[in-house]
């Protein structure tokens, strides 16, 4: 009976197991042993190298103005979208009507699919007369701006694009978090006469700080593998202007199937899978440490 | 927050004169924009792959994943936990670092410009099996044993019993999976090489740099990429609300 059932077990995953060999594992090695090769799509050459494709990269300013970009859209995004989402759930869940409705309309961007939502926002962008945001500050007086077109504002217009995208999901589990705190604490710290503000910084917060940790990385890892924005906000998906907002994805898909440098651009691939590792790991260690309240 | 959507939608009932009013009722209501998308462009050909493509994959990672979930949760044989931290592992990999070897597969193997190209990475999912597995492990053995007793196959337990029992989170499941597939893009970009195989995102990036100026049909293009998911979302909101929170409170 036992023989029986484990032999039924392994028919059951012999086909996923053999997807997980060929579509995930393999693939992953392969993509590690071709960030050490020369290997160009084009040319049947493809010599080991060692680290020379990771020399280069480094070398390259294009990758590393898109290595930096990345960091931005991480540091600019993560304490905009965790802010605005704590501040809106604990706003939220002190609402007791229509608290579905507001849901449906947080969780809307969401779901939209990010080519449709990019070109909507890219056209908030656009110089007057189209552009929308432009029209409004000009309706109050104030000088248009070149947004998508600019240096300096395009990263941020795109940060702001995706925070926007990001919200309502964020929003979601802090919403679903805060229904696990138990309504005494904040009744008994009431009744002992702490304030609201209070009460927030020194009940809900660390409750809530397990969630804050898990958005946090998993938002991380969003912004980091930042892509189809970019590619649809900038003229030609070139992630202009000037490089200005060319993400790290950005750059390997150019390498890779603009230029056919497969063994340059997995290189690139190894780099963000060593970042998301290290944000992963990180947030290993933090959770272990998780403080009994 | 809803503004953009308002916007989007608006916009796509306007006339090109209108389109860049600052008005958000169009003066002269017009579906001309979606007449023209669906009779002169290949956007119904887009929309055709994106449903084949979302529905294929949908049904397929139910499959797998409930099966591998079951198997996980209520068998006991060697090598279990290794293959259950396996699959999870590879929740790490970034999927752009599997396109170039995808890539490379696709063109060795022949598969360019069919739908099993951009179809076959997404077939399981290993979020979808860690949910399973946590909902299967609460069915009690008794249940399954009862079934044994009765003569059902192993097989017949899984489909008759067990697959009944997690309805909720085989919806919260097809949710995430039809969502996810009908918006992918980076992929789908890669592989789909002639408008013919384009999915939506796809299509609707493309149609846009064709027609740049004309704001009118990007805006109807990116409305309809997106009405079947609002219908989606009407019908099933309470199980997407619970689904994303269920995503979030795993850790």
């Amino acid at each position: 009976m036992g023989q029986k059932r484990i032999v039924t077990a392994y028919v059951f995953l012999a086909i996923p197991l053999v997807f997980y060999i060929v579509v995930r594992f393999y693939p992953m090695i392969y993509a590690f042993w071709l960030s050490f090769t020369n290997w160009r799509l084009i040319s049947p050459k493809k010599d080991f190298v060692g680290f020379d494709n990771f020399v280069k990269l480094f070398k390259d300013k294009v990758f590393t103005t898109s290595l930096w970009n990345t960091i931005k859209y991480v540091t600019f995004g993560i304490p905009l979208v965790i802010v605005l989402s704590l501040f809106l759930a604990t706003t939220l869940n002190r609402v007791r009507h229509l608290q579905w409705f507001y849901r449906l309309l947080y969780v809307m961007p969401y779901i939209t699919p990010l080519v449709a939502v990019s070109w909507v926002w890219r056209w908030i962008y656009q110089r007057p007369p189209a552009g929308i945001l432009n029209n409004v500050l000009m309706a109050f007086g104030l000088d248009a701006q070149p947004f998508l077109s600019s240096m300096n504002q395009s990263l941020p217009a795109i940060v702001v694009t995706t925070v926007w995208v990001n919200l309502g999901y964020c929003i979601i589990i802090y919403l679903a978090g805060l229904q696990t705190i138990p309504q005494e604490y904040i009744e008994a710290a009431e009744i002992d006469g702490a304030t609201s503000r209070q009460s927030f910084f020194k009940i809900t917060l660390p409750l809530l700080n397990p969630i804050t940790v898990f958005l946090v990385v998993t938002q991380s890892i969003t912004f980091l593998r930042i892509f189809t924005q970019v590619y649809n906000m900038t003229d030609q998906g070139s992630g202009g202007p000037l490089n200005a907002t060319k993400p790290l994805v950005l750059y390997i898909y150019q390498k890779a199937f603009r230029s056919f440098d497969m063994g340059l651009a997995s290189s690139a691939t190894v780099i963000l899978f060593m970042l998301i590792m290290g944000i992963t790991l990180i947030q290993l260690l933090v959770l272990n440490k998780r403080v009994q309240y | 927050m809803v503004f953009p959507f308002v916007w989007m939608f608006s916009s796509s009932f306007k006339t090109s004169e209108e389109i860049y009013e600052m008005s958000l009722i169009p003066n002269e209501p017009t579906i001309a924009n979606y007449e023209f998308i669906f009779k002169y462009s290949m956007f119904p050909r887009w929309f055709l792959n994106s449903m084949i493509v979302a529905v294929v994959t949908t049904i397929s990672v139910l499959f797998f994943d409930s099966l591998i979930g079951y198997t996980l949760a209520k068998y006991t044989f060697p090598g279990k936990n290794i293959i259950f931290i396996l699959i999870l592992s590879t929740l790490m990999i970034p999927t752009e670092m599997l396109v170039i070897p995808w890539y490379i597969m696709v063109r060795q193997l022949g598969w360019m410009e069919t739908y099993w190209s951009i179809m076959f990475p997404g077939m399981i999912s290993a979020f979808g099996i860690f949910l399973m597995k946590q909902f299967m492990s609460t069915i009690p053995d008794d249940l399954l044993d009862a079934a044994r007793i009765d003569g059902v196959s192993e097989f017949g337990i899984f489909i008759r019993i067990v697959i009944p029992l997690v309805k909720p989170a085989l919806a919260t499941l097809a949710i995430f999976n039809f969502v996810g597939n009908w918006n992918a893009f980076l992929w789908p970009l890669i592989v789909a090489q002639t408008p013919k195989m384009y999915t939506l995102p796809v299509g609707v990036s493309y149609f846009s740099s064709e027609n740049l100026t004309r704001w009118e049909l990007i805006m109807t293009g990116a409305a309809v990429s997106t009405i079947p998911l609002i219908i989606f979302f009407i019908i099933f909101q309470k199980q997407i609300v619970k689904g994303i929170a269920m995503s979030g409170l795993k850790g």
